[in-house]
């Protein structure tokens, strides 16, 4: 990897978390759901995007260096494992252990299906 | 499905905002819920610090960019550094693992010690949100999972998606009971 790769792969990542904290503002302005939605929605989506960039790089449609700043600098700071593990915990010390599953296992489950289906959806190109 | 309050968009029009911060006349600049409401019947009270809500302030967004690259680089430099295990993505998953115990640290000690305001709510946006919400990582955990499934390696995948999650649980809750001496420590140092 070029240093300046390095740079714009790190830089992407600055504006994939600002994006984060966006999205997530925004869906809680909107949803006011004692659940964090947020967090679902944007690892969701951001693991859907991932499989869609890993996808087409996979299949050389575009070079690796596009990979690394769409898909590990912008997507891996947009989407977030710390503030979900968080949210989780937090959701099983207020007692609500379904809540709590439903967002460790269930949203596992839901960005790997995504991530699947972005795979697939560029293996159509 | 939909949001119970019609008029929620309104706090994302930031122009309006703004405007009724910069002037200094809007009731919902000062207040919490209590006036505007009153006045403009059906309008959602505005955050409780009564000026525009943090995801829209441009300040707060460029620490939580500046973080997110600080946190991104160092995740894709540990990446670098460390090779798979035999397909495993070892590098995420420690990544991942050490986030979470970091984040439960930090909140944990920063809600003692006070309400999420001024400074304690920049540490919060720059190293939470920014540092290592860009540092962790989960469409890698979810694409990586899904590579291992399509090549029919059922096992491996549920173990690394598996594992992730709850040792990441364990890493929170451990985190979160050293955030908790942290902030117990700092509050009895305030009283001494």
């Amino acid at each position: 990897m070029t240093p300046l790769v390095f740079v714009a792969l790190a830089a992407a990542g600055g504006v994939g978390a600002a994006t984060r904290f966006f999205v997530d503002g925004a869906v809680k302005a909107r949803i006011r759901w004692p659940y964090p939605v947020g967090t679902t929605i944007i690892n969701v989506s951001g693991s859907l995007l991932l499989g869609f960039v890993t996808g087409v790089a996979l299949g050389h449609l575009v070079g690796v260096e596009w990979q690394l700043v769409l898909g590990t600098g912008f997507l891996g700071g947009y989407t977030t494992f710390s503030t979900a593990s968080f949210e989780t915990v937090r959701l099983l010390q207020t007692g609500r252990p379904w809540a709590a599953l439903a967002n460790g296992v269930g949203m596992l489950v839901a960005s790997v299906a995504a991530a699947t289906l972005g795979l697939w959806l560029a293996s159509l190109l | 499905m939909n949001s119970p309050d019609p008029n929620a968009e309104l706090p994302m029009d930031s122009d309006v905002e703004e405007l009724g911060a910069g002037e200094g006349s809007s009731p919902g600049s000062s207040a919490g819920a209590l006036s505007p409401g009153a006045l403009s019947p059906g309008v959602a009270p505005p955050a409780p610090a009564g000026s525009r809500p943090a995801h829209l302030r441009p300040a707060y967004l460029a620490l939580v960019a500046l973080g997110g690259a600080i946190g991104t680089g160092l995740r894709e430099a540990i990446s670098l550094a460390t090779p798979a295990l035999g397909g495993f993505p070892i590098a995420i998953f420690g990544i991942n693992v050490v986030g979470a115990f970091v984040l439960g640290a930090l909140l944990e000690a920063l809600a003692l010690r006070g309400p999420d305001e001024g400074r304690r709510r920049r540490i919060r946006l720059f190293v939470g949100t920014g540092v290592l919400g860009g540092f962790t990582t989960y469409s890698a955990l979810a694409t990586d999972t899904a590579l291992l499934l399509g090549d029919g390696s059922a096992a491996p995948a549920a173990l690394y998606a598996g594992l992730t999650v709850v040792l990441g649980a364990i890493a929170t809750w451990g985190g979160i009971a050293l955030g908790m001496r942290w902030g117990r420590e700092r509050q009895r140092g305030v009283a001494s």
